[in-house]
């Protein structure tokens, strides 16, 4: 087991530095740097400008030297600016800190994630908050999806072609195919307005004091989550996924209850009941939890239109920004932190695999 | 239990009819169909696939699917109409007094619960036994169909077990209630016959332990009659001929089984001088039925304007045992008349010699645990371990054995699918050991071709069958254009006995003998020196059986091509095969003219496997030898002899050097040779397995 896990986390290095070096070259094509070149400066700066600025920066070097700068095992540049003063990649932070020392090494190895140009401040500590603010977001759309989505998708292969399997799979045809941004106006239309939809109805029966039954903005559940203020955006990208996952456990359970195992315990007498949860189940569940794994990256970073929708800002919606506004740093380290979920959930997806189902342990 | 006692019958099926209903029309799949177990009784139910037999033992559980139907009739059980029990009763009486034994042990265990839990789960359910009890209990029954190590297997999971353990455990887990009736479907038709026997002889044991009675459902009439003490045959989806075995074997009295025993190869049928009458014709699909008796149109015996009007009824052969047959005829029929001559065809004599191999090996090297494993180990299993023969032209040479000799394995590099090891095949003197078949040339490659297992899978299903022949002359580049290409394919159809129409249609429109067919047509299409038929017709139904076996034997004697013949049945084999080469864990233990291997001295693993093969004859006695256990693994073999695991001479052979020696190949005068230990004074002593009583 340790083996193999070495193994693994080896084959996911390599792969996690093959997928950072192509989004570092993607990220530092020529235009994309004499666009930052103009941003930082001025607009209006000649070519010849443009370059000496490039150069001045360290950015006219070559690229795979940058990428190991980046990474921290190349030693940062040092340069002069145009006031003679010294500068260099590892420089930036102890501007006005007298006497510090100053390391030679300041990639993400040593923790240094660089600086957010648009933020204007470290891009370390805006990871820090951007992916808490969206784990407490996938986290609860996680604890509702899963659940009824299993549920949906067993109760509607359990007997398939049954009236409730047709109508809990035109649910989830429906769901998945309703995306975030029409579900959430819809909800935040029924739900979250003072004008139309529910709160309205609601209001003028007297069963609710404020204006609307649950909040259509998020903005508040950055400092702390309540019911009001973080239901809609759940839900909204709950009803978007918990379709897709349905059609695939409904799809796996209806194999497995035609299986011959499934004939073998009912003609040994076991009730309906325990044959689906004893015998089916487990055998079910196997084909959906790839498919949940898989949904992790997903929610990571598409939820960008809901983060958006209610103004949550989150995780998506700082990769938009980083994306929009051509900041290198803050793409790269978005970037790294994507690559390294998507490995992890793939690592934690084969050895979950491997404990339901028995038959990979040994074979 | 109502008013039922030990006399009465403990399964009454009365006209039972059965229809599975699609949305274009209603199928019957069992129509009119009587039968009677007694206590105690094994009731056996023959027919080919697709007569009816399983849905009649589904259809006794009460366990149709949402298609499926009982249209008319009774089934009673201890004198109730199970007909017109609740789900609760039957719930009641599935598993604890009907119980059932499939025909794919893996796939009817739940791969993610231990047997274990499987096993305690029906006393618990039934007899609301503890947890702690129902395993202790699931223990005894483990040690009852003898499985070693019992605590070890309760506690592993289904696909940890080979074959024929999943098949035991199948089998404890329905005697976990001490069932009065076991419902039996094609328990064994999944297993090797050496591993079948010792199931059959478990179960035919158990069954006397246990005064259980039995519905055993089998196509192998071989294995009813080791098994049964009454028949049933089943012909699209009626029963036309009931009665005790023995009368229903040596005085049958409805011509489809009489058409049946004609078509098996029993012992004295011969190739040359006694071929297989194969049954004309195909089975009926449901909807296509005839009028009148059904079996009619394919039946020597036909009349016309009396056979085919209405329905025919089951009636008493008279001074018979409960013996009833469905036809018109029987009392006019000539039972004791000989079969009318078929052809008879000269010998052919083997010619030149084709295919050399010396000293072939092919090794694998797996490693141990791709997952979870400690990595860098790897195991070398010996597929193939000095393979020596040669096959000469338009000669037979059967290759015989159970799965995991190696006899696939030698097949493949035979056909360049993988490069051996070590050791020479020579193809008329040319040596290709080591040319992959993408490196042979065409010449080599349409010379060498092959017939495979299941025609199901072989052919492309979105492909017509005569462009899928036309593909193969284009691969080995016969023929000028695409007319004289397409000229070419419609000979073939014509060789292998097909409709030329047929060359338009896909291969789901075709049966499986007519499939079987097609890819024949395709291995004869660049005129194949050397057919390799692995298995040829194990896939299909007896009646078609005989028929594809005389048509590969047809255009063997027409082509001169040497046949390799791979197949575990040792009847087919005993009936075309010239030469005979047994084969166990990699090794060819024994080798020579079929006449030598079926007699002795043997090997002692042809000996057992001889014994093991059943024979639906009456007239053979046959010596009893069950090996115990299970073949063992390629990847572990044991050291020495590879059979001296299960070998019963082993304890002749002084000095154990069984266990340690690889034993010399001997070679009798005849050039019969045995990889054996045992001395010539010991297989001297050695009886004949089958024996036919003088008649």
């Amino acid at each position: 087991m340790l083996k193999f896990l070495a193994r693994r986390l080896v084959t996911m290095l390599l792969t996690a530095l093959c997928l950072t070096f192509i989004v570092f070259a993607l990220t530092n094509l020529q235009p994309n740097l004499e666009k930052l070149a103009k941003q930082q400066a001025s607009v209006r700066m000649s070519d010849a400008q443009v370059t000496s600025w490039l150069a001045r920066h360290g950015y006219a070097r070559p690229l795979l030297q940058r990428y190991g700068e980046w990474l921290g095992v190349l030693p940062g540049w040092t340069g002069k600016n145009a006031d003679g003063k010294p500068t260099g990649r590892c420089l930036s932070h102890y501007e006005g800190v007298k006497g510090a020392k100053i390391p030679t090494y300041c990639g993400i190895l040593q923790g240094d994630w660089g600086y957010s140009t648009v933020f204007r401040e470290g891009v370390g500590g805006i990871l820090a908050t951007r992916l808490t603010a969206t784990g407490w977001l996938m986290l609860w759309v996680l604890i509702v999806m899963i659940p009824t989505s299993l549920i949906m998708g067993v109760l509607a292969g359990m007997r398939e072609g049954s009236r409730l399997d047709r109508s809990l799979s035109v649910a989830s045809i429906a769901s998945t195919s309703t995306p975030e941004y029409v579900s959430g106006v819809v909800l935040i239309v029924l739900f979250g307005s003072s004008f139309t939809g529910l709160s309205l109805l609601f209001k003028q029966w007297g069963l609710i004091s404020g204006g609307v039954i649950l909040k259509g903005n998020a903005t508040s559940a950055m400092s702390h989550i309540t019911f009001d203020n973080f239901a809609l955006p759940v839900l909204t990208i709950s009803i978007y996924g918990v379709g897709y996952i349905a059609r695939m456990t409904r799809a796996s359970m209806t194999e497995v209850m035609t299986a011959q195992y499934i004939r073998t315990a009912r003609l040994k007498g076991v009730s309906f009941r325990n044959v689906v949860l004893r015998h089916a189940l487990r055998n079910a569940l196997i084909a959906p939890f790839t498919v949940i794994m898989l949904q992790i990256p997903w929610l990571l970073n598409g939820v960008v239109v809901t983060e958006t929708l209610f103004s949550y800002k989150g995780f998506g919606w700082t990769l938009v920004q980083a994306a929009s506004n051509n900041d290198i740093e803050l793409l790269m380290g978005c970037s790294v932190v994507a690559v390294i979920v998507v490995l992890l959930t793939q690592l934690i997806s084969d050895i979950g695999y491997v404990y339901l189902n028995p038959r990979i342990r040994i074979s | 239990m109502s008013d039922w006692d030990p006399s009465q019958p403990i399964l009454e099926i009365e006209n039972l009819s059965i229809s599975f209903f699609t949305r274009l029309r209603e199928i019957p799949a069992v129509m009119d169909f009587s039968c009677t177990v007694m206590p105690g009784e094994a009731m056996g139910l023959v027919g080919e696939s697709g007569c009816g037999k399983s849905t009649v033992a589904l259809g006794v559980m009460q366990d149709l699917g949402r298609n499926g139907r009982i249209v008319g009739g009774r089934i009673k059980f201890k004198g109730r109409d199970l007909n017109l029990m609740s789900d609760a009763e039957l719930r009641q009486i599935r598993g604890s007094e009907i119980a059932m034994i499939y025909q794919e042990p893996m796939a009817s265990l739940n791969p993610a619960m231990k047997i274990g839990a499987q096993l305690a789960e029906v006393p618990m359910i039934h007899q609301g036994m503890a947890k702690k009890a129902a395993w202790a209990l699931a223990r005894q029954i483990v040690e009852d169909v003898r499985l070693p190590d019992p605590d070890r297997i309760l506690k592993s999971y289904p696909h940890q077990l080979s074959g024929g353990q999943q098949q035991r455990i199948v089998i404890a887990m329905a005697l976990m209630s001490k069932p009065a009736l076991l419902i039996l479907d094609e328990p064994t038709t999944a297993l090797d016959v050496t591993v079948e026997a010792g199931i059959v002889d478990l179960v035919k044991e158990l069954g006397r332990k246990y005064g259980t009675s039995m519905l055993f459902i089998s196509h192998n009439l071989g294995l009813i009659l080791d098994t049964c003490d009454r028949l049933c045959v089943m012909y699209s989806g009626e029963a036309v001929e009931t009665g005790s075995v023995r009368e229903v074997f040596d005085k049958m009295r409805h011509p489809y089984t009489q058409a049946l025993f004609r078509s098996i190869p029993l012992p004295g049928a011969d190739k040359n001088a006694r071929p297989l009458i194969a049954i004309p014709g195909n089975f009926p699909l449901p909807h296509e039925r005839p009028e009148g008796c059904n079996f009619g149109p394919r039946c020597d015996y036909f009349q016309a304007g009396r056979c085919d009007r209405g329905a025919i009824p089951m009636e008493e052969v008279p001074h018979g045992d409960r013996h009833e047959s469905r036809c018109l005829r029987f009392a006019e029929i000539d039972w004791a008349a000989p079969p009318a001559a078929g052809k008879t065809y000269q010998k052919a004599e083997p010619g030149e010699v084709v295919l050399r191999m010396d000293d072939l090996r092919k090794y694998y090297e797996v490693s141990a645990n791709a997952l979870f494993g400690r990595s860098g180990e790897t195991k070398v299993v010996k597929a193939n371990e000095t393979l020596t023969f040669e096959a000469r032209e338009s000669e037979t040479l059967a290759i015989v054995g159970e799965s995991g000799c190696g006899k696939s394995t030698f097949a493949k590099v035979l056909m360049g699918l993988e490069t051996a090891t070590a050791g020479r095949v020579r193809l008329y003197g040319e040596e290709i050991q080591d040319t992959p078949i993408e490196k042979r040339n065409t010449n080599t490659v349409s010379s060498v071709q092959m017939v495979f297992q299941n025609p199901f899978d072989t052919l492309n299903p979105s492909m017509t069958v005569g462009r899928q022949i036309i593909r193969a002359l284009e691969v080995f580049g016969e023929g000028k254009s695409d007319r004289e290409r397409r000229e070419k394919m419609l000979d073939l159809m014509d060789l292998v006995k097909l409709p030329r129409e047929f060359a338009d249609r896909m291969p789901r429109q075709l049966s499986g003998g007519q499939k079987q067919r097609v890819g024949i047509a395709r291995a004869f299409a660049g005129g194949a020196k050397i057919v390799v038929a692995d298995e040829p017709v194990s896939a299909l139904d007896v009646s078609v059986q005989a028929a594809v076996t005389d048509l590969l034997m047809e255009i063997q004697r027409r082509e001169k091509t040497t046949l390799l013949f791979i197949s575990h049945d040792l009847s087919i084999v005993r009936y075309l095969a010239d030469r005979v080469m047994v084969m166990y864990l990699g090794h060819v233990v024994e080798m020579g003219t079929t006449d030598e291997v079926f007699a002795p001295p043997y090997h002692p693993y042809t000996e057992a496997l001889l014994s093991a093969v059943p024979i639906a004859d009456t007239r053979v006695k046959k010596k009893r030898i069950v090996l115990d256990g299970d073949i063992p693994s390629a990847v572990n073999p044991p050291p020495g002899c590879p059979f001296q695991t299960r070998c019963r001479w082993k304890s002749q052979v002084p000095g154990g050097i069984c266990e340690t020696e690889v034993p010399p190949i001997k070679k009798l005068p005849s050039g019969h040779q045995i990889k054996c230990h045992l001395t010539e004074d010991d297989f001297a002593t050695m009886e004949p397995v089958i024996e036919i009583a003088a008649e």
